[in-house]
């Protein structure tokens, strides 16, 4: 149980930057024609800020439901790889190992991590917890924000889009081979918009993570 | 509304789920070859940056140069300046918002 409030309050720095980032997804989400109960109900079931984005911008651009999900499907998959490097620590039947998985978030499982590859579950699930609260309350915040906006491009929400991704980016810029790939990803897109219907140009730009095979 | 808001938030939430709880609920300790966390560990920065791409230079099926990158180019500042990511949305929105009123 100490493990669960040591992660809880380990979290709390990181949970005012994600409320933040919780705002931004609602007034986003508002304008992009979700309504206002969409948005909330989105980051209390789906609980992945990038992924949410992706899929709030691909259906603002005009791209469809399925093109919208493959996006954010792609986006976390990284959550395949991450759980698999933690399933020693769980315990307890299925359904009880499936509800705690959905407390990792790369902020819980960063915090979680014990060195040397191995995990303490109940730090996860406190952090996991912390960072939830502030993700939906933060996206409750900014749709309420989001009714007061109007029309969103007069106050340049629509930049607001690429300002996000770039900071969702930045910190995962660490190694030449990630900047090759957002590099090749980027370029992949922009060419593919006049050709393809929307939303596609992004999923093609998965292909640019190939680079990963080389060693 | 857009109608089908309701099918991508039921989707995403159904998707996510099982992709987190899948290492978890399936495997007891097994690890994944290198390659393949290698290549799942680029997804990340390949989409993130088609995305920034799309969305400051797409326009339905065009290419366009707009004040949209005024604002992008504010978040650049903004990031390696170390502003928290809500300064970042917010100086992005207000330089593309001022750029277009001029």
């Amino acid at each position: 149980m100490s493990s669960i409030r040591s992660g809880a309050r380990a979290a709390v720095p990181l949970a005012v930057a994600i409320a933040g980032f919780g705002v931004s997804f609602g007034v986003l989400a508002r304008s992009a024609h979700f309504g206002w109960l969409a948005p909330i109900v989105m980051s209390a079931i789906t609980f992945a800020g990038s992924a949410q984005f992706a899929a709030a911008s691909v259906l603002a651009s005009g791209g469809g439901a399925v093109t919208a999900v493959v996006a954010a499907v792609l986006l976390n998959a990284r959550y395949g790889p991450i759980g698999v490097s933690v399933a020693p620590e769980f315990e307890g039947s299925r359904w009880r190992r499936l509800l705690h998985a959905q407390l990792i978030v790369d902020e819980s499982w960063a915090l979680g991590h014990q060195g040397d590859g191995r995990y303490d579950l109940g730090r996860i699930i406190g952090a996991g917890l912390t960072c939830y609260v502030a993700w939906v309350v933060g996206t409750a915040v900014g749709v309420a924000a989001g009714d007061l906006v109007g029309n969103p491009s007069r106050w340049g929400l629509d930049a607001a889009f690429p300002a996000m991704f770039l900071a969702l980016l930045a910190p995962q810029l660490r190694s030449r081979r990630a900047a090759s790939a957002a590099l090749s990803g980027a370029a992949i897109a922009v060419v593919l918009v006049p050709l393809a219907p929307a939303g596609v140009p992004i999923i093609a730009a998965s292909a640019a993570c190939l680079i990963g095979l080389r060693r | 509304m857009n109608p089908n808001v309701w099918i991508v938030v039921g989707a995403c939430g159904l998707a996510t789920i099982v992709i987190k709880g899948a290492g978890p609920v399936l495997l007891g300790g097994r690890g994944l070859p290198p390659a393949v966390l290698r290549v799942v560990g680029l997804l990340g920065p390949a989409l993130l940056a088609a995305l920034v791409a799309t969305s400051v230079f797409g326009a339905k099926h065009r290419l366009v140069l707009d004040e949209r990158a005024l604002g992008l180019g504010a978040a650049a500042v903004g990031v390696w300046r170390r502003l928290p990511p809500l300064a970042v949305v917010v100086l992005a929105a207000a330089v593309t918002a001022i750029a277009r009123a001029l």
